[in-house]
């Protein structure tokens, strides 16, 4: 069997998730029917039903302009929605801003810092702003924090020195300044490099591992994949289907992929065994076998065989979150880009 | 209707046991003050800041020098308020200064730090950040009033302190002839001198409230500066038409020159109480009015 390396990962990831019994049913974040219409008549978000469980790497898919970041605005409580209500650990937003977001931490549309303050200087401030915090034991926070995503060595330089990808970490430093219930983080690898998206994403499973719930938002499959136990897929302000990652990828048709240097050959058996949607390159076809079974796979595999096909490779590879994407919304993923 | 299809949850997605995650934590009065703290320190610490304090501080010595020259040259004449008795006694050039000052300098330093406060937090960014921590609108609103009501404090300060120095360097000190004729000593003088400095940065609170409304409009800094000072130097204009007498007592500055009653023996307490009963009428209007806007504001910056 090939199967796509990606999808294996993430399947094994979220089965070791799924079958532990919820102490209980609460959801970290639940909105309904959340909408947001700006001013110029935009609909940003368009009747929103999104549910994110407790301890779940929540990945919230969508190309640029799908309305991720105005839903984010919205259960921060920093725009009002024009309908609908979003509640965010158990309390309405924009109400219970004050006794909510203590408990959040929040990258929203890249990082924003004081030029003229030193990193260190930048988290001092910004954990300031939250009246729960203690000023004692600020200076320990702020230096634990610059620790946990490797700033302590840059910490007394000006921000405005530091690179993009510097902006970004010390952005998650604040979100990451008090333990917290949820980390809600838009985006949080644009602009970064290889090396600096491994590390973000590494943080990410480290601080999901300590039992708080991530909601990620991206614009790219294989992060989602990669990081992520739950998805939702958005589109030009709607959402288009919410599941565990291994539920919408198994959503994507499965297609039979033979390796062979006969594609001619192979092509004509697979066309009177009703294999559709047939794409052929030089040493492989593939294409949407409907009514394959246990029993059928063999026979087809032997009538290629018995055919001439040299057959070198054999079986259903399962189809990948971008799979589900397109066969969901009929449209390649970056087309709003 | 949302056209999502949430799927069938057949392997149910769970909790895992919150182990090192947030407990609820309380709001303390420490806690609560830290922002008006950080605020302060932030004010001081932009270089924006401190260079207008340094333009407030040099131009006490301009007036001192230019004093020193024409008495040199011994031509009399006309001037700002006090400056006749400025070379009989340098603390004078205190309240001279203080007069020039006001009408324009003042203001300027005022507005560009009161318009940019919510605006260049927002401009940058910063100000989301600042609200998911989350600060409360009402409380980082206070906070920015009142660093910029201390603003108007070391403002009016450096006027004084430069004056003080360049006074006591350039002509004589010592007992002081008050406007009605009366006699006090250097200390007494000096005192008078710390309250007309309060009295002037308070007649500059009405200023720092339009400029932190100014503020919560817009999410360019450059824009509600530029805004709020040529508010100052509009309604300036308009207190200069006689024909708009009925109105100009409601000006917030129009009494802005009642300080120089305090220069009397006994003093007098009637425009300058008038002028900060006017200040806390803007303070109380556009403070409001702030909040009204910023309190239910979409932040998209
Ligand atoms: N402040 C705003 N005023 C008007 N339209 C906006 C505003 N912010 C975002 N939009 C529009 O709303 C849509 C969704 O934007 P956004 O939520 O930023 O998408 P995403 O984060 O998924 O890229 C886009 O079409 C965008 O142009
Ligand atoms: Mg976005």
């Amino acid at each position: 069997m090939t199967t796509a390396p990606d999808t294996e990962q993430v399947r094994g990831r979220a089965d070791a998730v799924g079958p532990t019994p919820a102490a209980a049913p609460d959801d970290v974040i639940r909105t309904s029917g959340l909408t947001k219409r700006f001013r110029g008549g935009q609909l940003a978000v368009d009747g929103l039903d999104l549910t994110v469980p407790r301890g779940s790497v929540f990945g919230f898919l969508g190309p640029n302009g799908s309305g991720k970041t105005t839903t984010i605005r919205m259960l921060m409580g920093l725009i009002a929605p024009s309908a609908g209500v979003a509640t965010v650990l158990g309390a309405p937003m924009p109400q219970s801003v004050g006794s909510v977001l203590p408990r959040v931490g929040a990258l929203i549309e890249g990082p924003a810092l004081y030029g003229f303050l030193s990193g260190r200087d930048n988290l001092a401030r910004f954990d300031a702003a939250d009246p729960t915090s203690d000023p004692r034991t600020r200076a320990h926070r702020v230096t634990e924090a610059l620790d946990r995503v490797g700033l302590t060595a840059a910490a007394s330089k000006k921000a405005r020195a530091y690179s993009l990808g510097m902006k970004q970490r010390l952005g998650l430093a604040s979100a990451l300044l008090q333990p917290r219930e949820l980390l809600v983080l838009d985006e949080p690898t644009n602009g970064l490099d290889p090396q600096g998206m491994r590390e973000i994403r590494a943080l990410i499973r480290e601080v999901a591992a300590d039992g708080t719930t991530v909601f990620l938002s991206s614009h790219l499959l294989d992060e989602i994949e990669q990081v992520c136990t739950h998805a939702a897929v958005m589109s030009k302000g709607r959402l288009v289907v919410q599941g565990t990652v291994a539920e919408l990828a198994s959503r994507a048709q499965g297609r039979l992929v033979v390796r062979t240097p006969d594609v001619v050959a192979a092509t004509d058996v697979l066309t009177k065994h009703r294999v559709t949607d047939l794409r052929a390159d030089e040493a492989r076809v593939d294409g949407i076998a409907t009514a394959l079974d246990e029993e059928s796979l063999p026979r087809l595999c032997a009538a290629l065989v018995s055919a001439g096909v040299r057959v070198h490779g054999f079986g259903l590879e399962r189809g990948t979150l971008e799979d589900a994407f397109v066969a969901l919304t009929g449209e390649g993923f970056d087309v709003a880009g | 209707m949302s056209q999502a299809e949430a799927l069938e949850a057949g392997t149910t997605p769970t909790a895992r046991t919150a182990g090192a995650a947030a407990a609820p934590r309380a709001q303390t009065a420490a806690g609560f003050a830290a922002l008006f703290r950080s605020e302060l320190v932030l004010t001081f610490r932009r270089t924006r800041t401190i260079a207008l304090l340094g333009i407030l501080a040099v131009l006490p010595v301009l007036i001192g020098v230019v004093v020193k020259i024409q008495t040199d040259g011994a031509s009399g004449g006309q001037g700002p308020a006090f400056i006749a008795q400025v070379t009989q006694n340098g603390l004078f050039l205190v309240f001279t200064s203080l007069a020039v000052a006001l009408p324009v300098f003042l203001p300027m330093t005022v507005g560009v730090v009161a318009g940019d406060s919510i605006a260049g937090e927002a401009a940058t960014g910063t100000l989301r950040y600042l609200l998911v921590a989350p600060a409360g609108r009402t409380r980082l609103l206070a906070a920015k009033f009142t660093a910029g009501l201390v603003f108007c404090l070391a403002a009016t300060l450096s006027v004084v302190a430069a004056a003080v120095a360049t006074g006591a360097a350039l002509f004589p000190l010592g007992e002081v002839t008050l406007l009605s004729g009366d006699t006090i000593g250097l200390g007494a003088a000096l005192l008078r001198a710390v309250l007309v400095a309060g009295v002037v940065a308070a007649s500059l609170a009405g200023l720092v409230a339009i400029g932190l409304f100014i503020s919560t409009l817009t999410g360019s800094g450059i824009a509600a500066m530029a805004t709020t000072v040529v508010l100052v130097i509009t309604v300036q204009i308009l207190d200069s038409f006689p024909q708009l007498h009925a109105i100009q007592p409601f000006l917030f500055t129009h009494r802005w020159l009642s300080f120089g009653d305090l220069l009397r023996m006994p003093m007098h307490w009637d425009n300058v109480l008038q002028n900060l009963g006017l200040q806390s009428l803007y303070v109380a209007v556009f403070g409001s009015a702030a909040w009204a806007r910023f309190s239910s504001r979409d932040i998209t910056a």
